[in-house]
Formats: structure tokens, C-alpha cells, sequence
């Protein structure tokens, strides 16, 4: 009984996509916008690769890159201030970093919403109160949380850098329907061509404490670099345990094999 | 049941006596997974996967009690629980990590234990509720795996939701009413959640319970080999223990070491992007994809495009995704042929690697968006899929002569070890 | 002759490399289990972000004396006592030897700021937090505190004076970073 009524099902879903074949159009609806779509340029930092490092240094411009720009619309919602030890600061400059800004809080005597000094324990401080607030603030765009964004994106750091550096004038034979509307910035990375963000860098807008020449490229590597510390402050951590563990592996495999291959010298097999 | 040649548990110290006649614990081990147990003698690397399954099945179940310590099942703080368990938790990161990629390991696990099985026959008599016990764990598997999925709640795992309960609303009348009850609401959101981590903590001890079962059904045969044929005489076995054991932990160590180069060094290879965004109901990612071991069922779910009879697409793309998964309930009675390895079967061997290469590209069509030439690649594939095992399978262990066979076992490694020395002999 | 001995003695060295080398696969596997089940039980610890929360810092400026406040350090409750003269007095009075758990007033407070008294509000029984700190609450028979889950009662040097409890009331690493405020942890 199996057979025969499996051979009729059989027969029924082919069936079915014979026609599904001969009914869906071959060619895809052309996209103009893939055309002037560009794939992201590759940012080569120290964290990549079998041997990652952080570059401290690189991190804390990255940071002050970030607090000094971005920081005005896009959230750090996943950092605290005591995470910032670890790119080189002691304890006592986290905590007056933290003191730096003003976190959300309930005045003790009238319950009223108040502001007080952060504290190495608190997050960073998101700049809009909630998302309502962002989007009217921003032309109704959101700014995504920076957290986790090299992670949160197809091409991670690469992407993030190329966006950053990627806002141009649109070429001259883009069609009219994607030419940026007004409040919209062309920019060839960004998966629709058009962007809310404005070019948020231009050279010298930070100033250095190292002296490293503040160009567009150089801040945009920076706080790439920053991002990806971010969005996995464990990296280096989690590479290292990794030889470890591949290499205890690896031997015991061997002995295992040996092993294997002993038990079984008596054996044809 | 055993062969009447297998080795019987004799406890020397008077402790283990004791424990033999109050609760034979050991000795049901021993004759599970010890000495008692005769497996044939010419297993190969593919016998390997059956343990190195329950082994991945044992790490998720670890690594997952160690995760719910620190998560919280709740629409609100999901997403940043996850962020803590990645940032704060002491070893969270790894543990976390290996929970995501213990996931992808026990499905590649799975798979080639699967096509083992197609490949030499074990679906056969007299192993059906062998066979029918394993399908049943992987339908757990994917239940399981698609709720964990959306624990993290990311954009992925919100509009994964979304989409497989959509697969009810296919259903004609009581589809929509059935997908509210599934969800506890009109879209995902904290009942669904609520309801998924619950479930999602309870089926792996399903798991684990058919898992026996399927192990108790094995061990009524015993277990099936590269040359399918049953086992004759002692001659033909070795105990489970040492000579399995041994291999077990040599392909143990492989399988682990795949697994840290995963978790450690590539552990979002094989994730998605989109999932490290916060759910967000009013915002669907450009392109929905599931997890890589559910792209070919998905590619078989989208391949139907066209109201063929009186069934809507969407309804026969549902009824075929499920289909494809209950046709293997039915295996053992689609193959009529006596011969089990397809070692000996020139036809059935041939049509066995047109399937493994159809099921790959149903997979790379799942994973791509639905464009050409994905999607009539897709529907071939799927066409294939269901004539393999519907029309082409009976109609092969039919007509198909099979090449002559040894008479047992340690013939064909003698065979085989022959043919070794004389090739060594004329080197 | 000659040849058959080595020819024993090589069988016995092989089956003891044999053993040697099942051992040894045994043993790393055991290493290994024990390296992976160190982070599974070390996880159960408290995270990055509960270290994090381990200092308070206390205004003291309100709290007038015979008064007492109830604030937290670590999620455990903290009681801030400004003592009256009669209390510190009824505190030195007693001679250690009475006491289940000897320390002195001077010894639970710092040089100077002897009137103020911080401790935790734990009881050392089994936990409850003790009554006293607020406006209006039995503070036991030696004028403390008094826990009402079984009954301990505490002097007015939060010292262990009746009931269960086998110690003092645990005082908590603090320093004062001005003159009203406390920075406790």
C-alpha cells in the first residue's frame, strides 16, 4: 500500500512544481540600485586574524572619536564606563571619565526624574530618551545602537569604516528615482544608495591627545577599531583560549589514535 | 536481547556485587556500551557519528542549564540578557558561544549519521524502529532548535518566529486560530517567548529519553555494517568495549577540536548578522533566512510558487516541508530491496549521491534570496527530492540486479585484507 | 637462546607501551574534562557587573543623633546609627566578659567618629533583617536592635547580647571621605 500511494503523492508535488516552473518568470525585476551598490573596502586592524591584539592606543582615539561625535545621536548601550579599564585607563581616570557625564537618576527627596554624575558602574548614557524622541530629533531616522554594529552588519568593520568613509556626490548617471531626496546623503555602501546620516567626519574635527593626525580616514579606522571592541570585548580572549584548547586537542588526538591503533593490532578489520 | 557469544558481567568486588543484585546499573551499561555488547568488526568512520551525537547532545544540554542561569525569558530584556551572558558572566562568552555552535555541530553530526544510514541500508529490517526513533529525535532536534533560535531575540530570531508559526496560518479555517494559540497573541512577543524557553528547556530531555529508546532498538539486531550483511558468528564481532570505545574517543577528539576551531575562532560564521539587532515588530531585515541546517527544507517550502489544484501555494509549500520531513517515516517500506549497502547496489549507489548533491543545492537555494536562478533551481531540487524517495527508490529496488555479495562479515575482510597484501605484494 | 629473550623482552616492553599509551590517552581526557568543568562552576559567580555595585557612598548629614537610617551595600541592607552619648555610655559599660562575641564599641567604630554606628542588617542567626533602624521599632531588650524571626537582641553596639544569634552584627569595611559622607565597600 505504501508504494503505490506514495508514488500518486509523488506524483502530485511534482505536479505541483511543474507548473511553479513553467509559471515564475526567469529573468529577476531588474534593481538599479545593486548597479551602483559597492561592496565594502577591507579595513585591516589588529584584532583580526589567528594572532589578534588590541591596539590601545587606536582604541582610546577610537573612544574619544565616539564620545566626542557620534555620541551626539547613536547610543553605547552595551558598555559600561568600568569596561573602558581595559583600554589602558587606570581606575582613577575611568572614574572621572564617568564623571564626565550625566546619567539618568531619581532625586531622593521629591522622587522627581533628575540627572547625577556617572559612576564607573553605570552605561554610557543614551543621548535621546527613547525612540520617539530619536526619530523626531533625526527626520524620523533611527540611529542604531553602535554596541554591537560590526557585528550587526553584513561585512562588520568593513562596512561600518567604508560607510563612514563613503559619502560622495552621486555619479552622474545615477536615475533620477535614486537620487538622495532632501535630508538624504549618497552614499555607495549603504545597501539603498541614500543614507539619514550626513557625513558625520570632516579632518581636524577631533583633536588628538597623541598627536595623531585627525584626517576622515584616520578617525574612521579609529572608531571602527573601537567598535569592534564594543561589540566583543572578549576577542583577544577568546582567540587565545582557542590555541589552547586546539592544541591541547590535537594531542590528545594523537594519543587517542595511538591508542586506537593499539587496541585493535590484534584485529583485521 | 544479545548473541549468545557476548561476554556476561561477572562483578568481582563485593560492592558491585551488592550493587549488581539491588540496582544492576553497571551491568546494563555493560551490555549497552561495554564489553557486552559484540559490535561487527568492520565499522567504519561513519559509525562514529551515533556517539558523537549523543555527545553534542550532552553539551547542549550542559552548556544550556549553565545559560538559563543567567537569561532572562522576558520580550523586554531578552536581547540585553544575552549581551550580559556575552560581557559580564564569568566564561559567558564561551559558554554562550558553545551553546550557538554546539547546535550547528550536532546537526552536521546528525546529517552524516542520516546519510550513513541511507547510504548502507540501516533503515532496513530489521531495524525500522531503529530508523523510526531517529526521525522522531531529528523532528525534536528542529522543534528544539528552532524555539532556542529565538530566545536571544534578535531581529532573526523575532521574524523566524513569525514566519514557521505563519506555516499554520496555511492551514484552511482553523489555521489563524491555531497560529494565536501557538503565539499567545497576534505577533511574537512575551508569551510566545515565554512559552518558547520553556519548551525549549524540556524537549532536550525528550531527546535524551528517545535517544534511549533508539539505542534500546538498535541493540535488539545489533548494529548494521559497511557491507550490510547480519552477523553470522562470534568471528564476526569484537566486544564495544575496548575496540569501540577507543575509535569513539579518537573521533571524539576530532569532533571536539572541529568544534573549539568554530566556537573560538569563527563563532558567528555559520549566525547571522541581522540577529545582533534587538527584535523589532515593525521592522522586517531585507532578507529572513533560518539557521544553515534548515535551508533545505526552506528551499522546498518556497520552491512552490503556483495554485496548482485546489491548494494555494503557500498551503502546498507548507504540506511539502512537512512532507519531506515525514517521508522518511515511511523509508523502510518505500525500499523493497533485500540488500542493505549500497556497496552492492550499482543503481540505488548512483541515484544515493545524486540525493546527497540535490539536498546541498537545496540548501545554497534556501540560503539565497528568492531571485533566479534560485528559485527554479530550488523547485528542481525539491521536484527530485520527493521522485528520489516516492517514484525512483521503489522502482530501483525493483528492477536493480545487485552485485555479488560475501557471505559474512569476516569473509569480506579477509577479502579486503587480501586484496591489501597482493596490491603491497606488486608494489 | 639469545634472540629468544629479546624477542620476550620485546613483547613485555610492547605490551607495557601499550598500556602506556591507553593511560596516558585516558589521563589527557581527564585534563581536559577538568579544564572544561572549571568555567562551568566558576560562572555561578557573581558577574563583572555585581563586582561593579561593590562601594556606596552615604550622605550621613540628616541623620541626627538617636536617629538611625537603613540604606544597602551589595543588595544587603546597611543600618547608619548616630548614637546619643547615653547609648555610647551603656555601650562601654559592659564589661567584655559578658559578651558572646567580645569587641568594644571602639573597636566597631572609627577614632573620633565613635557615635556613628555601621553595620550590616543582617542578622547572624539566619539572615532576617533586625528591627530598631526606623522610627518606632522595638529595639530589643538592650536598646539595638531586636530581630523578630527568632528573637536575638542586639546591644547598642549592635554586640549580640540574647537570642540565637552567635555573633555581633557584622560591620562593613567603610571610611568616612568627609564629615557627612560614608563611602562603605
Amino acid at each position: 500500500m505504501v508504494r503505490p500511494l506514495g508514488f500518486l503523492v509523488g506524483l502530485g508535488f511534482i505536479a505541483a512544481l511543474l507548473c511553479a516552473i513553467f509559471t515564475t518568470p526567469l529573468s529577476n525585476e531588474p534593481n538599479a540600485a545593486h548597479e551602483f551598490h559597492k561592496h565594502p573596502r577591507h579595513l585591516a586592524l589588529s584584532s583580526d586574524g589567528l594572532f589578534p591584539r588590541w591596539d590601545l592606543q587606536k582604541l582610546q582615539r577610537g573612544m574619544q572619536v565616539y564620545k566626542e561625535v557620534c555620541s551626539a545621536c547613536h547610543s553605547l548601550n552595551h558598555v559600561a564606563f568600568r569596561d573602558i579599564g581595559e583600554l589602558g585607563y587606570t581606575e582613577g581616570q575611568v572614574k572621572s571619565f564617568a564623571k564626565g557625564f550625566q546619567v539618568p537618576s531619581v532625586n531622593p527627596d521629591t522622587g522627581e526624574p533628575a540627572t547625577r554624575d556617572g559612576l564607573p558602574s553605570d552605561y554610557f548614557p543614551a543621548p535621546y530618551a527613547n525612540e520617539v524622541a530619536a526619530r523626531a530629533a533625526n527626520n524620523n531616522a533611527l540611529p542604531p545602537d553602535l554596541s554591537l554594529i560590526t557585528k550587526a552588519r553584513e561585512g562588520g568593520k568593513d562596512y561600518v569604516y567604508s560607510l563612514l568613509t563613503g559619502f560622495q556626490n552621486p555619479p552622474a548617471n545615477l536615475p533620477k528615482e535614486l537620487q538622495p531626496a532632501t535630508g538624504l546623503h549618497y552614499n555607495p555602501y549603504f545597501a539603498n544608495l541614500n543614507l539619514a546620516m550626513a557625513p558625520p567626519l570632516s579632518d581636524g574635527q577631533v583633536t588628538y591627545a597623541d598627536g595623531t593626525k585627525a584626517t576622515v580616514d584616520q578617525m574612521a579606522s579609529d572608531v571602527t577599531a573601537f567598535l569592534v571592541w564594543t561589540a566583543e570585548p572578549k576577542l583577544v580572549k577568546r582567540v587565545q583560549v582557542g590555541w589552547a584548547a586546539a592544541l591541547f586537542l590535537v594531542i590528545f588526538c594523537v594519543l587517542a589514535y595511538l591508542s586506537y591503533r593499539n587496541i585493535w593490532a590484534d584485529k583485521k578489520h | 536481547m544479545s548473541f549468545p557469544w557476548a561476554k556476561q558481567y561477572e562483578p568481582q568486588q563485593p560492592l558491585m556485587k551488592w550493587l549488581d543484585e539491588k540496582l544492576p546499573l553497571p551491568r546494563l551499561v555493560y551490555n549497552a556500551v561495554g564489553a557486552g555488547y559484540p559490535v561487527p568488526r568492520n565499522l567504519n568512520y561513519f559509525w562514529n557519528f551515533g556517539v558523537l551525537a549523543g555527545a553534542a547532545l550532552a553539551i547542549q544540554i550542559i552548556t544550556g542549564i549553565v545559560l538559563a542561569m543567567h537569561y532572562a525569558a522576558n520580550a523586554g530584556v531578552a536581547f540585553n540578557s544575552v549581551e550580559h551572558i556575552m560581557r559580564d558572566v564569568n566564561a559567558g562568552w564561551f559558554i554562550r558561544y558553545a551553546h550557538m555552535n554546539g547546535a550547528s555541530m550536532f546537526f552536521i553530526v546528525v546529517y552524516l549519521h542520516i546519510f550513513r544510514g541511507l547510504y548502507y541500508g540501516s533503515y532496513k529490517a530489521p531495524r525500522e524502529m531503529v530508523w523510526l526513533l531517529g526521525v522522531v529525535i531529528f523532528l525534536l532536534m528542529m522543534a528544539t532548535a528552532f524555539m532556542g533560535y529565538v530566545l536571544p531575540w534578535g531581529q532573526m530570531s523575532f521574524w523566524g518566529a513569525q514566519v514557521i508559526t505563519g506555516f499554520f496560518s496555511a492551514i484552511p479555517v482553523v489555521g489563524e486560530p491555531i497560529r494565536v494559540w501557538l503565539l499567545g497573541g497576534f505577533a511574537p512577543d512575551n508569551a510566545a517567548l515565554n512559552r518558547f524557553f520553556s519548551l525549549h528547556y524540556l524537549l532536550p530531555f525528550v531527546i535524551a529519553g528517545v535517544v534511549i529508546l533508539h539505542i534500546w532498538a538498535l541493540h535488539i539486531p545489533g548494529s548494521n555494517n559497511p557491507t550490510g550483511i547480519e552477523v553470522k558468528d562470534e568471528q564476526d564481532t569484537v566486544p564495544f568495549h575496548p575496540y569501540y570505545t577507543a575509535k569513539d574517543g579518537f573521533g571524539l577528539g576530532i569532533f571536539l577540536l572541529m568544534f573549539v576551531l568554530l566556537t573560538f575562532f569563527s563563532p558567528n560564521l555559520l549566525g547571522h548578522a541581522d540577529n545582533y539587532i534587538p527584535a523589532n515588530p515593525l521592522s522586517t531585515p531585507a532578507h529572513i533566512v533560518p539557521e544553515w541546517y534548515f535551508w533545505p527544507f526552506y528551499a522546498i517550502l518556497r520552491a512552490f510558487t503556483f495554485n496548482f489544484l485546489w491548494i494555494d501555494a503557500k498551503l502546498w509549500g507548507v504540506i511539502a516541508m512537512f512532507a519531506s520531513i515525514a517521508l522518511l517515516f515511511f523509508l523502510p517500506w518505500l525500499d523493497s530491496s533485500p540488500v542493505k549497502s549500497s556497496t552492492y547496489r550499482p543503481l540505488y549507489k548512483k541515484f544515493f549521491w545524486v540525493l546527497v548533491f540535490d539536498v546541498l543545492l537545496l540548501g545554497v537555494c534556501g540560503k539565497m534570496p528568492a531571485e533566479q536562478p534560485w528559485v527554479v533551481l530550488s523547485q528542481i531540487g525539491a521536484a527530485y527530492y520527493f521522485a528520489h524517495f516516492l517514484i525512483i527508490l521503489p522502482i530501483v529496488s525493483r528492477i536493480e540486479r545487485p552485485a555479488p555479495m560475501p557471505n559474512s562479515i569476516t569473509e569480506a575482510v579477509l577479502a579486503k585484507h587480501a586484496d591489501d597484501m597482493s596490491a603491497a605484494a606488486t608494489a | 637462546m639469545a634472540s629468544e629473550t629479546n624477542l620476550n623482552a620485546g613483547i613485555e616492553e610492547g605490551v607495557r607501551r601499550r598500556d602506556f599509551i591507553n593511560i596516558a590517552a585516558v589521563s589527557f581526557a581527564g585534563v581536559g574534562a577538568v579544564a572544561v568543568v572549571l568555567p562551568l562552576v566558576n560562572q555561578m559567580n557573581p558577574s563583572a557587573d555585581v563586582l561593579a555595585l561593590s562601594s556606596t557612598e552615604i550622605d550621613i548629614s540628616a541623620i541626627e543623633t538617636g536617629q538611625a537610617i537603613k540604606t544597602s551595600w551589595r543588595k544587603q541592607p546597611v543600618f547608619v546609627r548616630n548614637l546619643t552619648a547615653t547609648e555610647i555610655a551603656a555601650a562601654n559599660k559592659v564589661p567584655l566578659s559578658e559578651l558572646r562575641d567580645p569587641q568594644t564599641l571602639a573597636e566597631r567604630t572609627k577614632v573620633g567618629k565613635e557615635n556613628w554606628l555601621i553595620t550590616l542588617g543582617v542578622c547572624t542567626h539566619l539572615g532576617c533583617v533586625p528591627l530598631g533602624a526606623a522610627e518606632g521599632e522595638p529595639r530589643g531588650d538592650f536598646g539595638g536592635y531586636f530581630c523578630p524571626c527568632h528573637g536575638s537582641h542586639y546591644d547598642t553596639a549592635a554586640r549580640i547580647r540574647k537570642g540565637p544569634a552567635p555573633k555581633n552584627l557584622v560591620v562593613p569595611p567603610y571610611e568616612f571621605t568627609s564629615d557627612t559622607a560614608v563611602t562603605i565597600g
